[in-house]
């Protein structure tokens, strides 16, 4: 491949050799996609971080919640730009894929954290006496 | 190659496929599903970490053990580490095997920099006597945080094995294959970094 010195004359010869590659070529970024993704990456990661390094906000729930919000973003940024995610790459097989195991992953997590605290809220209250004496 | 095909098909119709199936083509999905599956043995620890996070056994918190700058730095080494991979991506696709072996290695680099700069935290925390024996939090911190760590290695691992391959056989079909999956490996690590410094350190400190 690398005896072909002009792009066109390799893509071409790229083609050929793959025959069609639908969904092959989506597959890949452009310089500017890539660098695109990196500078939405940057933002998005120097926000958070800043908020919390710096204190910015009284209120910790909002950061959290801004905190999350952003890497929610982030995750959607890289998905796009650097995995270059999209709904026709291999006939919509990864899109469905990626849709389970985000439907997978709110179920284990919401769920983990709805039982633990319901565990947590619903256990008898132990005092330092009760705790001596435990097994 | 369809002027060919379109061609051949007006004069005498053809009602079967008259190409193979390529099977490179399957890799890339079968590679994604893999790392579905990983993704969902993260959504498993930290899920674990979401739940034992406060258990803190009257040791040390977040606030008191992590360093954010450090966790600032580390972020920027794995951030550049992904956009240099796709740089060589780029290389790759215009066949040129000298850039691209350049990029894996600054790639490499970045990544060695990552695991250097996560294994002193390790040993930092550990000779302070917050080790992973210490709390409920901890555990959870360091089966998650490790567990990363660990995919990372392996990671760096398949990425010199590439680059030499790729320097013995040069950039043919197999090693841009398995670059290709290599390159959905290394953003993926990206992707869950994400979720660990929102959730374990930015949030963490927080309290």
């Amino acid at each position: 491949m690398s005896s072909h010195p002009q792009a066109p004359a390799q893509e071409s010869a790229h083609n050929t050799h793959h025959g069609h590659s639908h969904g092959h070529e989506a597959a890949h970024g452009s310089f500017k996609s890539y660098m695109t993704g990196f500078v939405l990456a940057v933002i998005l990661t120097a926000i958070p971080f800043w908020l919390v390094m710096a204190d910015v906000l009284d209120n910790k729930a909002l950061t959290a919640g801004i905190v999350m919000a952003f890497a929610a973003v982030q995750v959607v940024v890289h998905m796009v730009y650097f995995l270059h995610m999209n709904s026709k790459s291999e006939g919509g097989w990864t899109m469905l894929a990626m849709i389970f195991t985000i439907v997978i992953v709110v179920i284990a997590l919401s769920g983990s954290l709805w039982v633990m605290h319901h565990l947590n809220t619903n256990m008898m209250p132990m005092n330092p006496e009760m705790m001596k004496n435990m097994p | 190659m369809s002027e060919n095909q379109a061609a051949v098909s007006a004069e005498n119709p053809q009602f079967y496929l008259t190409e193979d199936h390529h099977p490179e083509n399957s890799t890339m999905l079968g590679f994604w599903i893999y790392l579905m599956s990983d993704c969902l043995m993260f959504a498993v620890l930290f899920a674990t970490y979401a739940v034992l996070g406060r258990n803190y056994a009257a040791g040390p918190a977040p606030a008191d053990l992590f360093d954010l700058q450090l966790v600032a730095i580390n972020t920027a080494m794995l951030l550049f580490s992904s956009i240099t991979y796709g740089f060589a991506m780029l290389r790759m696709e215009k066949g040129d095997k000298s850039g691209t072996l350049m990029w894996l290695a600054i790639t490499g680099l970045f990544g060695l920099a990552f695991l250097g700069i996560e294994l002193y935290e390790f040993s930092h925390l550990i000779h302070e006597g917050a080790g992973p024996q210490r709390s409920a939090f901890l555990s959870a911190f360091f089966t998650l945080v490790g567990t990363h760590g660990l995919h990372v290695t392996f990671g760096s691992i398949w990425l010199v094995t590439l680059m030499v391959q790729v320097a013995k056989h040069g950039l043919i079909e197999a090693n841009r294959r398995r670059l290709m999956c290599l390159s959905m490996f290394w953003h993926f690590l990206d992707v869950i970094w994400i979720g660990v410094f929102s959730l374990v350190y930015l949030i963490g400190v927080l309290g």
